[in-house]
């Protein structure tokens, strides 16, 4: 059963993502219940940027987000922990370059 | 100061204050929602919206004590007037209703101060002028929230339908006196502070009629009107609102945070 229909009293949950600035990356920064996109456009804005925290706005159905299992996690991510080769540690850095 | 700038000063206090206590009295009825409104969203929706219209209130009655000059504040034109001084219209003087009604009431009346604020970022007065360029991107906001509700309830069930239309028609006589031109207004358009009454009319006409049609609403037949909030004639409802508002400020005369 989709998760978001067990109470069809309850809004659909979404996702919020804010860029803070230009330039930046929109972030994840919480969740809300809002009946469509558009209104949960407006719920971010009062509840995420009363206090100029961002400059746009995402918004995804929690429900549209597809999560890699708990369960899978070792599957996923130990196979890359034994491949330290795979950081950029080895190079020389130049000292003038100040900004890597 | 000549006498006729002395007499200008004094109708642009006052036509201040017509702007700025419907902000006010707007604001503190949008208010009570807090803690009351459908969901978590709304209450903070409602919120800000309120917080935005007490935000403009004091900008204009602090310009308002300016005008006036007897060194009054934006606290002191707020809670110690009398009923008869506030110069708002009687449709932001009314109690709530259902979210429905409030939600009308809102379209209404964000119609009208987008109109109202968008033609006195003109205004031959700087202050009015730079004040109204703050509220007009505020009001923007206010308008497209109040009026998205307006679509959802109008064109959703027919229970929801059946109380926004019946809280337009019960809300709709009171818009007349919005557009109702008086010798104020007439004497501000003059110097080319305010607006035409008749243009702001117009064009909310024509932004209503918009919304309506998006939210399957009938526009109700105009109807006779004799409510004179912005000279001073208030409602029943205006003293109580008061009498929450002042409290504090009458009980404890100049308390502070």
């Amino acid at each position: 059963m989709d998760p978001a229909m067990h109470d069809k009293r309850q809004w659909p949950l979404f996702e919020v993502f804010i860029r803070a600035r230009g330039g930046l990356d929109h972030k994840h920064v919480g969740s809300l219940h809002a009946s469509d996109a558009r209104m949960a456009i407006d719920h971010a804005r009062d509840l995420y940027t009363r206090r100029q925290e961002g400059v746009s706005i995402w918004v995804v159905r929690s429900t549209d987000i597809t999560a890699s299992e708990p369960e899978e996690a070792e599957a996923l991510f130990e196979p890359a922990r034994d491949k330290i080769y795979r950081h950029p540690t080895f190079y020389d850095i130049p000292d003038e370059v100040k900004t890597l | 100061m000549s006498a006729s700038a002395t007499n200008v000063a004094q109708l642009l206090f006052r036509y201040v204050l017509r702007v700025g206590d419907l902000s006010l009295v707007l604001g503190q009825r949008l208010g009570e929602w807090v803690g009351h409104a459908p969901v978590l969203e709304e209450d903070l929706g409602l919120a800000n919206i309120a917080l935005d219209l007490i935000g403009q209130a004091r900008l204009l009655l602090a310009y308002a004590g300016e005008l006036e000059g007897r060194g009054r504040g934006e606290d002191e034109i707020a809670f110690l007037r009398e009923q008869g001084e506030y110069l708002n219209p009687t449709l932001v003087e009314l109690p709530n209703g259902d979210f429905g009604e409030t939600i009308v009431r809102q379209v209404l009346i964000d119609a009208f101060q987008l109109e109202l604020f968008e033609r006195l970022t003109n205004s031959a007065d700087e202050q009015l002028s730079a004040i109204a360029a703050k509220a007009v991107k505020e009001t923007r906001y206010h308008l497209r929230y109040s009026s998205d509700w307006l679509v959802r309830l109008g064109d959703g069930t027919a229970e929801s339908r059946a109380r926004v239309q019946s809280a337009l028609e019960r809300l709709w006589p009171y818009t007349v006196e919005l557009f109702e031109e008086d010798e104020l207004d007439r004497e501000m358009a003059d110097c080319g502070i305010a607006p035409r009454l008749g243009e702001v009319r117009a064009a909310w006409s024509k932004r209503i009629e918009e919304v309506l049609a998006e939210a399957t609403l009938e526009r109700p037949r105009e109807r006779a009107y004799a409510w004179f909030g912005k000279r001073g004639e208030h409602s029943e409802h205006l003293g109580y609102i008061l009498a929450e508002m002042q409290y504090l400020q009458r009980a404890y005369p100049g308390a502070r945070w």
